[in-house]
């Protein structure tokens, strides 16, 4: 995939990732790291976790970053929410000891062109959504980081009404349209 | 395939990116996400939203070994996880719960069958095999059920489901649902508790069959 010719327009994140994926480099994975490993840190401790216990957690977050990167697809996914989705994933596989079940992958077509303007919608949106959560109340702002930690159980989250999953919903479309274009061909 | 009409509300996807469904509904979810692009582009812009907060949270510096530990082990040789492709009107996520197997069916009268696919203190998930215009006995529940076509439909008081719909009763639903005439109607269903049924017999058998 060559997407240097949008390569400033892209985030610093999506680059390094981008890097990792395509030419498996180390040192575009080590900023990765040095970026996401804190945060992780820091988001796995809010759950509880302990000091030691934590950092295995990252450890093995940031090397199945490493050994799934091939899945990584950028006009789906903002590198942030695409490792949130290992992140609890694999925190809840240590946990339980058994693989959670996950949806189908889905398949991309071999050498497909990277489209641009798909990229950047994408981030553009992934903005709006920051923006939007920036703007919360204190409160309602405790509350969806406790729902996305999964500290709420999903009859906690059904019944706070002020949760605004909505505003999540109607910020981000996140490539449906592409989602249906690459469907097509599987669902008829 | 004829388009999804039922899908799956926001909160429980929310619940599903966060990881805190019971697993049966989890299984649910995973499934339906599997054949419906609409919830997976919502999944999506949820697990976005945690990114976000990702993003921000507050970071807690890392142990110096931990990076230069991570960074020895890139080359160790892995197993990839298993990844379960679908099979004839099975989701992979329905296959991964029959753990590669094909369903094994019990008889439960009437020519309705079924597959427990798991079963725990939080819920537990099943394949149900209705035959064309048959009815699952009228039944209510303690909690929640979701009910995903397969394979075939059916209908009840609330409305008509085909492949890739998913219906949601809660405890104040009694319904009676029927699979349409035609080929029989294959669901996975998931509670949180177990079902009750009015009539005499079912109830008396329930504990013997696990429904």
């Amino acid at each position: 995939m060559n997407v240097s010719q949008n390569k400033s327009d892209l985030s610093q994140q999506t680059i390094w990732m981008l890097a990792v994926r395509d030419n498996r480099d180390r040192q575009a994975f080590a900023a990765l790291f040095d970026h996401f490993a804190p945060r992780l840190k820091g988001f796995i401790m809010r759950s509880g976790t302990s000091l030691e216990r934590a950092e295995e957690i990252v450890q093995d977050v940031m090397l199945t970053i490493w050994r799934k990167a091939a899945t990584f697809d950028p006009h789906r996914a903002q590198v942030s929410g695409w490792i949130y989705q290992i992140a609890r994933n694999r925190q809840i596989d240590i946990l339980r000891k058994e693989n959670r079940p996950l949806p189908e992958e889905l398949k991309e077509e071999p050498g497909q062109e990277p489209d641009a303007s798909q990229l950047l919608a994408l981030q553009q949106e992934a903005d709006k959504l920051k923006q939007a959560l920036a703007k919360l109340s204190d409160e309602q702002r405790e509350m969806i980081e406790k729902a996305y930690l999964g500290e709420l159980t999903h009859q906690e989250i059904s019944t706070q009404s002020g949760l605004p999953l909505g505003t999540i919903k109607s910020r981000i479309r996140l490539g449906l349209d592409r989602l249906r274009y690459e469907l097509k061909d599987l669902q008829e | 395939m004829s388009k999804i009409v039922h899908h799956i509300p926001e909160d429980m996807l929310a619940a599903y990116a966060a990881g805190t469904l019971p697993h049966g509904f989890a299984v649910v979810v995973a499934a339906h996400v599997s054949l419906c692009p609409d919830c997976r582009a919502a999944l999506e812009a949820h697990h976005a939203a945690g990114g976000v907060l990702l993003e921000s949270a507050g970071s807690v510096s890392v142990s110096d070994r931990l990076k230069a530990d991570l960074l020895s082990r890139l080359d160790e040789p892995f197993t990839p996880e298993p990844v379960y492709e679908r099979s004839g009107v099975y989701p992979g996520p329905v296959v991964q719960a029959l753990k590669g197997r094909a369903p094994r069916w019990k008889s439960l009268g009437m020519g309705v069958r079924q597959d427990i696919l798991s079963n725990d203190a939080e819920s537990s998930v099943r394949l149900l095999y209705i035959p064309g215009g048959q009815a699952v006995p009228d039944h209510s529940h303690h909690g929640l059920e979701l009910t995903l076509v397969l394979q075939g439909s059916f209908h009840d008081e609330t409305g008509r489901f085909g492949v890739g719909d998913l219906e949601i009763a809660d405890d104040t639903l009694e319904h009676t649902p029927i699979a349409d005439e035609g080929e029989p109607c294959i669901c996975l269903a998931a509670t949180d508790a177990p079902l009750r049924f009015r009539a005499l017999v079912p109830r008396l058998l329930q504990p013997f069959f696990r429904i």
